[in-house]
């Protein structure tokens, strides 16, 4: 071909898997810088994020260790069974209303122009979500940080540390494109607002981050089986606390709601791109 | 590399910049664009007219692969839009009508996103960065966050991005919707600027009928969904008597069915308008 010479590329990607797979790798590290670069310049939602997982753990935790209501796993303190919660539960909080920016982007013509890139939609939504993610690690760590100092006491292990890092990740992907998702089908900022908070209750309290599924009545046993945070939450326990969990169970069911989800988003997303 | 045959156009005829055929896109209440054909020479400025509703922005959704065509073709340098997505986004550089540099990022950022998305090698990155920012003169405010550009800066910034992958065909949608006077002439003397120095071709819509007169060598003027009539502006004008208008060309060609049009798409209008509006409005 002669003409078109200066369009193509080295190589136009498409075709090949390994070039697909490091295009992917690419845009969510793209992505994630940005996002990265973007909490540099504002640090104020990083503080304010900060309080309400802060008051979880010294109003709430304090309280229920003391009045030893909830039976613990191996009987450790509650405070220490409930931070992996509260790490779970603050990344939730952060990625369930992802969503909305992804409207805002939509609004200011910023989705429009990533989408005019060499970049298929599904490495678009992963980036995104990966990079809803980065927003979530600095609030793990936060949390870590706040029950350190309360006396709980985590593993060591750097790897574990790190494993439980990218669990959370994993699990604010999850969430964030179950965002967008619904952005897709809600088109509009102010209901997706409404959906956010109408769901995040009920997947916080049907999830084992306050309490063992155990000691819950069994049509919520039920609903805890199938809650992907369930499986978040017992991941991250069981590598920064020790508790028993079956780690591959947790990561399947985490790894497969999160490839779904990003599926999911990334066939509605030209449904909210032309809106 | 390799493109089969079926996706690209024979070699030997002159390839156009852009080639629809019998383009239509249907909404569920209304066909935004109907039977479109359009061609656009390499290195021409090409301007699609029309008022609000009139199928502008979903002709270039389609030519920029935003929205498949829903029936007809679309080519972009003999490439079809809808077997070869990927490169035909590789040859646009694209700046939608809302102000969509990000206000959260430095000028910096916002360029270097789309460097590393259209996959600029990081050896080059930096210098390309700093050459497409000093082509629109935003060299002093690069360091800056977007959030305290003015319109027209922004304006700038936009086109520096777009630039970046050395684009072979720059899509304007309404580029200067909402800038002041002042601004207005600034941004069209940095698009001519880039036209001569890169030899791009350039489509764009808008609907001030001087702009469309001073800058295109030709325009198409479209209305509810089909395209009345082509031409350069001169000849246009020259069609209608010595000392006729573009705004005379285009009551001349729509009609009067601007206002009492029963099948009109309202919905189309109200967007567009909303849309026109909230760019108005970040302009301050």
């Amino acid at each position: 071909m002669t003409h078109a010479a200066p369009v193509a590329p080295p190589a136009d990607l498409a075709d090949n898997p390994v070039a697909a797979s490091l295009r992917l790798l690419n845009r969510i590290g793209t992505l994630c810088w940005v996002e990265m670069r973007k909490i540099r310049h504002d640090r104020t939602e990083l503080y304010t994020r900060a309080i309400q997982p802060a008051l979880w753990l010294l109003i709430y935790g304090e309280v229920f260790t003391r009045v030893h209501a909830i039976p613990t796993p191996k009987g450790i303190p509650y405070l220490a069974y409930l931070a992996p919660g509260i790490m779970a539960q603050s990344a939730l909080f952060i990625a369930i209303f992802y969503g909305i920016q992804i409207i805002w982007e939509r609004d200011a013509g910023v989705l429009t122009k990533l989408m005019v890139t060499p970049t298929p939609r599904s490495a678009l939504i992963t980036g995104k979500a990966f990079a809803s993610g980065v927003r979530s690690l600095v609030q793990g760590v936060v949390v870590l940080i706040i029950a350190a100092l309360l006396g709980v006491s985590f593993t060591l292990n750097p790897l574990k540390i790190i494993f439980a890092l990218v669990i959370l990740a994993v699990g604010s992907a999850f969430f964030s494109c179950l965002s967008m998702s619904l952005a897709g089908v809600v088109v509009a900022r102010d209901r997706l607002m409404g959906i956010g908070q109408a769901i995040t209750m009920p997947l916080f309290f049907s999830s084992s981050a306050l309490y063992p599924a155990k000691i819950m009545p069994g049509w919520l046993q039920v609903i805890s089986r199938i809650n992907p945070l369930s499986y978040e939450v017992e991941a991250l326990r069981g590598l920064l606390i020790g508790t028993p969990t079956t780690m591959w169970l947790d990561v399947l069911v985490l790894v497969g709601a999160t490839i779904a989800s990003i599926t999911c988003a990334a066939l509605l997303l030209p449904r909210l791109a032309n809106r | 590399m390799t493109v089969d045959a079926a996706s690209v156009a024979p070699a030997e005829t002159a390839v156009s910049a852009v080639e629809c055929v019998d383009l239509s896109y249907q909404f569920p209440a209304h066909l935004a664009v109907d039977h479109v054909n359009l061609s656009i020479a390499p290195g021409e400025m090409y301007g699609l007219l029309g008022p609000n509703g009139a199928g502008k922005t979903t002709t270039i959704r389609m030519i920029t692969t935003l929205l498949p065509p829903g029936t007809g073709s679309v080519r972009v340098f003999g490439i079809d839009a809808t077997a070869r997505p990927m490169l035909v986004r590789r040859a646009i550089g694209y700046v939608p009508q809302a102000l969509s540099a990000d206000a959260n990022l430095t000028g910096v950022e916002n360029v270097e996103l789309f460097a590393r998305l259209f996959d600029v090698p990081r050896r080059v990155r930096r210098q390309r960065v700093d050459e497409a920012l000093s082509a629109m003169g935003l060299t002093e405010a690069a360091g800056r966050l977007a959030g305290t550009y003015s319109g027209g800066m922004i304006r700038r910034l936009e086109l520096a991005q777009s630039l970046i992958s050395a684009p072979r065909l720059l899509v304007l949608d309404e580029p200067t919707v909402g800038l002041d006077p002042i601004a207005r002439s600034v941004v069209w003397e940095y698009i001519a600027r880039l036209r001569s120095q890169f030899a791009m071709t350039v489509l764009m819509t808008t609907h001030y009928m001087d702009e469309a007169d001073a800058y295109c060598d030709r325009i198409s003027l479209m209305h509810r969904g089909t395209i009345r009539v082509t031409g350069s502006p001169a000849a246009l004008r020259a069609g209608l008597g010595a000392d006729a208008t573009l705004d005379d060309v285009f009551r001349h060609y729509t009609g009067d069915t601007l206002k009492d049009s029963p099948s009109s798409p309202e919905e189309g209008d109200m967007r567009d308008a909303r849309r026109a509006r909230r760019t108005a409005r970040r302009l301050g």
